[in-house]
């Protein structure tokens, strides 16, 4: 048995944790973003203001956001299927490693796509 | 009287013996500080020996817990540079790599004084989270002290008596396995101190805690394990764990109550459809 | 948290599971060559099938949310574990209200 240290870093950061957080800050943003979403989609009473909605969201600084709404829902989304994983499969810690990388993977080709959508 | 101020310079060492600049936090929480002595260096040196060397050479006020030296107690645990370590398992050269160290108590747990802890909380968190074992009666239904009646017929697999009295259980069966999983918990608090949730929630037991709550729903012959899945469902249960793992990160025996609690989750979501269905 | 609140949290996040991909892949599709308010309700007027789709999406990610927020006010603010309740019911019930006039909005002809 390894007794002796795990870790060197004066910092108490490993992969779980920054998971963990992600997961969090990425659920709050959306959180906050749904009410603004489905306020706006009731625009569309109107059809005139909601087409003027349209148009404004292609205002680049809304096109930013939108990417980053997007990709907190993806990584919400990536990390919550870890948690899944983890509690129903009951992973090991090796194991939960891989699925962190997996969606750190799957979420770096996703945003890549969406790039391209983007540009 | 011990000395209570710093010492500022360096007292010299033999033979050019490099040295050791080492903060150890002092006082109380509300009076607290961290004061920086000066150890020197030696080969095979963990950081329970610069403890050791600070109270009897440097400053006899110095309070700490130790009792072992050999990893086997638990109970040199602190914080040291930030982790959460058993002391006399942990090497210097191997968290310190420019001559320093940061020595403090283990988080999450009041300060008496200096780098002893209060584990009150830690233990009846223990008791709470119901890890003792609960005697199953002979008759059909048995009523404990936490106000509910089971049937041992409800523990699904309980195990039956052989010649000699003694409740037969193969040590590779399934339950017995999940508990050996656990049972090596020697109470350190380390899990406890590195836990983000228990920072977090005053009321969370905590991995050791669930832990052996798990190693516990794993024993065959416990007579309460509706009780137990009960007490673990409550508020401060098992289902505030958000998987961070922290605790199987830096258990010195290599535990994982994150996987011990998910386990837990998963036989209380059993437990509640079952009992849906009954009603 | 308690079993109730994240039995609900855990089923609310598998039904999502179709949502969110459905729902990701509608945006990058609808982004493409811009977003315009024609082509979004053009999809959704007078349409049962996406009436059901986000009118369950709505229910279960209020639900989702609302214990998400609880658990957070809990853990990192100084609010009470009733007082985090009380808030993350009435975030919940807000959100389903105006989603679902959202989805009102979008799909009525």
């Amino acid at each position: 048995m390894n007794y002796s240290t795990l870790r060197n870093s004066p910092s108490r950061w490993h992969w779980g944790l920054v998971a963990a957080v992600v997961h969090r800050l990425s659920g709050l943003l959306i959180a906050v973003f749904l009410p603004f979403h489905f306020l706006s989609l009731g625009l569309a009473f109107e059809s005139e203001a909601f087409s003027d909605f349209i148009a404004w969201t292609s205002n680049p600084l809304v096109k930013i956001s939108e990417f980053f709404l997007v990709a907190a829902l993806a990584v919400h989304f990536a990390g919550g299927l870890r948690i899944l994983a983890l509690e129903f499969l009951q992973f090991s810690k090796a194991q939960s490693f891989f699925i962190s990388l997996s969606f750190a993977v799957s979420i770096v080709v996703g945003l890549l796509f969406l790039l391209s959508v983007f540009s | 009287m011990g000395r209570t101020d710093p010492i500022d310079s360096p007292p010299e060492g033999r033979d050019n013996q490099d040295m050791l600049a080492v903060e150890v936090h002092r006082g109380t929480e509300d009076d607290s500080r961290f004061d920086t002595f000066y150890v020197p260096m030696s080969e095979n040196q963990s950081v329970l020996d610069v403890v050791t060397h600070i109270q009897r050479f440097l400053d006899p006020g110095l309070a700490y817990r130790f009792a072992c030296r050999v990893g086997v107690c638990g109970s040199c645990a602190m914080t040291v540079n930030g982790i959460p370590r058993w002391t006399c398992r942990t090497h210097v050269s191997r968290v310190s790599s420019n001559g320093t160290l940061r020595i403090g108590p283990l988080k999450n747990l009041p300060v008496i004084r200096d780098l002893v802890t209060d584990m009150t909380d830690f233990f009846e968190k223990w008791q709470k989270a119901r890890g003792r074992f609960v005697e199953p009666s002979d008759s059909d239904t048995v009523s404990d002290n936490l106000g509910s009646s089971t049937t041992a017929a409800s523990n699904k697999s309980f195990p039956v008596r052989g010649e000699n009295g003694l409740y037969v259980i193969p040590p590779d069966g399934a339950a017995r396995s999940e508990a050996n999983a656990a049972i090596e918990c020697i109470n350190c608090g380390v899990c406890y101190s590195a836990c983000d949730v228990v920072r977090w929630r005053s009321d969370y037991f905590g991995p050791a805690a669930l832990n052996r709550a798990w190693a516990a729903l794993n024993d065959e012959r416990d007579g309460d394990h509706e009780g137990l899945l009960r007490m673990i469902s409550s508020n401060g249960g098992c289902h505030n764990c958000h998987s961070h793992q922290s605790c199987a990160t830096h258990c010195p025996v290599e535990l994982n109550p994150t996987q011990s609690i998910a386990g837990l989750k998963k036989a209380s979501v059993k437990a509640s459809f079952r009992a849906g269905r009954q009603k | 948290m308690n079993i109730r609140s994240y039995l609900v949290q855990r089923i609310s996040a598998i039904v999502m599971v179709p949502f969110v991909v459905t729902h990701l892949i509608v945006i990058i599709l609808a982004v493409q060559n811009g977003l315009s308010a024609e082509e979004i309700l053009g999809r959704t007027r007078g349409s049962f099938g996406w009436a059901v789709f986000y009118g369950v999406f709505v229910l279960a990610v209020s639900a989702h949310a609302a214990i998400g927020v609880e658990t957070v006010l809990t853990e990192w603010t100084t609010l009470r574990q009733r007082s985090a309740t009380l808030v993350a019911h009435i975030f919940g019930f807000l959100l389903i209200i105006i989603g679902l006039r959202a989805i009102f909005a979008v799909i009525s002809p």
